[in-house]
């Protein structure tokens, strides 16, 4: 029988979290609780899923334009210049993509040409190097250090470039680690990147997530704009995760090669999710505030918490996750998440999942209640004495 | 106001159940602040009790609750206040206002059966002098009160792990 497969695909590792959700299910005990999730705890606020509803109800069930619905573009447009202070062309330099992942997919596929070489600073979110190696990229993996608080550093960034170097990922505030770049940390790297002429690509999806000062976008630093793809969506900031909607903002001649590419595989994003995001735009501030107080709140207590059991760990000022240590108990990532889910029937995602460099580390997401937290720590608490 | 009074009050006013030291990790602050932050705002009347919510009608206790809407002549120099305080001083009512409208003041009542119910408009507030009219309306179901839905779906929907 013939080899049915792509090469590629099937060479892909399996996502390491697959693995363990797949160890969870095994285990189907509904006293296990989990803090593994990446997705917020809030439901869509009423107002947005009012909307959606009541564009069903108006009949808007047909595709959108390729791009998107004007609105929804003009909207995000206004939305980075009020936020941001960023300025993009709702016409040109605008597509709306089912969630931020297709942006990263199709964003890869507009650029590289196979053997080009992407610079992912691990640890990650699990999808830039499976979507790079798909368009026959070489990912070239940058191991982020804890003392660096997991930022990206310019030295290390030069350390990773090589003349076939055509983009670099940067995925900040980070999935897993909570870190976030602040507005020396992008000057400093935006001189090497401009230097060597390298493209970037910014998954700002937790931009809203940030508990010092205020989000910097890359696209900010004078220079960089005309060469980042700023990739952000729905997801994480108006707790709108299972409505797929994303958007990327780039240059017109990137974004009109997105844009074909987003036709012919994709046509539009839902209709319905791009309704109800025009209304998140327009009224959704004080909600987005107001989860973020709540997530800032659970940060304070995690972090505590954590360091009270004597678990090293990072003060994260980003998205939803802590990043503790587990190296003191001369265990791997995977053996103290594994244990912790068999004995305390607690399911956390060992750091390994994000990249090789997030061995020793545990990703604990904190997109619960404080009660959920509570209890999660008093197993975590009685694991520990046990080591 | 100052950030901490208002994040200390957001933080509460859902969960006034939470302790000093948790309430100071939450809000990155320390414990001797945030008691001395209640105990001002207590003082200052911002803070005037802190009170639970309970779905009576899942206990055996029998309860029910009537709003009614009142029409009284108001008083010389002292417009509604007095009236108004004539009927919060009973301890059955359990909240007054007053209100623009047809009406002007919507008094909240608690008893433990209707009869008792309609036993204290006639008796104690049909009767009061100033009042012109009463309507009553029993409270058949209770939606959503203080900001509280009452049955929310209390299961996580979502998958275990996710990335």
């Amino acid at each position: 029988m013939r080899n049915q497969l792509s090469d590629t695909i099937v060479n892909i590792k399996p996502s390491g979290i697959r693995k363990f959700f797949d160890i969870v299910a095994e285990m189907n005990d509904p006293e296990v609780i989990s803090l593994g999730v990446g997705e917020p705890d809030f439901d869509t606020p009423w107002h947005i899923r009012d909307e959606g509803i009541y564009s069903l109800e108006k009949g808007r069930t047909f595709y959108t334009s390729n791009s998107g619905l004007m609105d929804l573009r003009i909207e995000i447009c206004n939305y980075l210049k009020r936020r941001f202070d960023l300025q993009y062309d709702p016409r040109t330099e605008t597509l709306i993509t089912v969630g931020g992942s297709e942006a990263i997919d199709i964003g890869l596929r507009a650029l590289i040409n196979p053997g080009d070489e992407v610079i992912i600073p691990q640890p990650c979110y699990v999808s830039y190097e499976p979507c790079a190696i798909l368009t026959g990229a070489r990912p070239v993996i940058v191991n982020l250090k804890a003392e660096n608080e997991f930022r990206l550093t310019a030295a290390e960034l030069e350390e990773a470039i090589t003349p076939r170097t055509k983009l670099v990922i940067l995925p900040f505030p980070n999935n897993p680690t909570g870190a976030i770049m602040e507005r020396e940390d992008l000057e400093a790297i935006s001189r090497v990147i401009i230097e060597h002429d390298l493209m970037v690509m910014s998954d700002e999806i937790y931009a809203e997530l940030t508990y010092k000062g205020k989000h910097v976008s890359i696209a900010q630093i004078p220079g960089m704009q005309e060469r980042t793809l700023l990739i952000n969506g729905f997801s994480k900031a108006y707790a709108m995760t299972g409505w797929r909607l994303g958007y990327v903002c780039g240059p017109a001649g990137i974004i009109e090669q997105m844009t074909k590419i987003h036709q012919f595989a994709i046509m539009c994003a839902p209709t319905t999710s791009q309704y109800a995001a025009i209304e998140a735009l327009k009224n959704g501030d004080d909600d987005v505030e107001e989860m973020r107080r709540a997530y800032d709140q659970r940060r304070r207590y995690l972090i505590h918490e954590f360091r009270g059991i004597g678990m090293d760990c990072f003060e994260p000022f980003g998205a939803f996750y802590v990043f503790p240590s587990v190296q003191r108990f001369g265990m791997t990532s995977d053996e103290f998440a594994t244990r912790l889910l068999k004995e305390q029937k607690l399911a956390v995602v060992p750091g390994t999942a994000f990249g090789e460099c997030g061995e020793g580390f545990l990703r604990i997401s904190y997109a619960y209640s404080i009660e959920s937290l509570k209890k999660a720590m008093g197993r975590i608490r009685e694991f520990v004495k046990t080591l | 106001m100052d950030n901490i009074r208002e994040a200390i009050l957001t933080t509460i006013e859902k969960n006034s159940r939470i302790d000093l030291n948790e309430l100071a990790i939450r809000l990155g602050t320390d414990e001797i602040s945030v008691a001395n932050a209640l105990e001002s705002m207590e003082n200052e009347g911002i803070i005037c009790g802190y009170h639970t919510m309970i779905d009576w009608d899942k206990t055996s206790i029998e309860k029910v609750s009537a709003l009614i809407e009142v029409r009284v002549t108001p008083q010389r120099e002292e417009g509604f206040d007095r009236i108004a305080e004539r009927i919060y001083n009973y301890p059955e009512v359990t909240s007054v206002y007053l209100i623009s409208g047809g009406y002007d003041l919507l008094v909240s009542l608690e008893g433990k059966s209707l009869k008792e119910v309609s036993q204290f408009v006639s008796d104690k507030l049909s009767t009061l002098d100033t009042v012109i009219s009463t309507a009553t309306h029993f409270i058949l179901k209770r939606y959503k009160d203080h900001g509280t839905i009452m049955n929310t779906r209390t299961e996580d929907g979502r998958e275990k792990v996710s990335p």
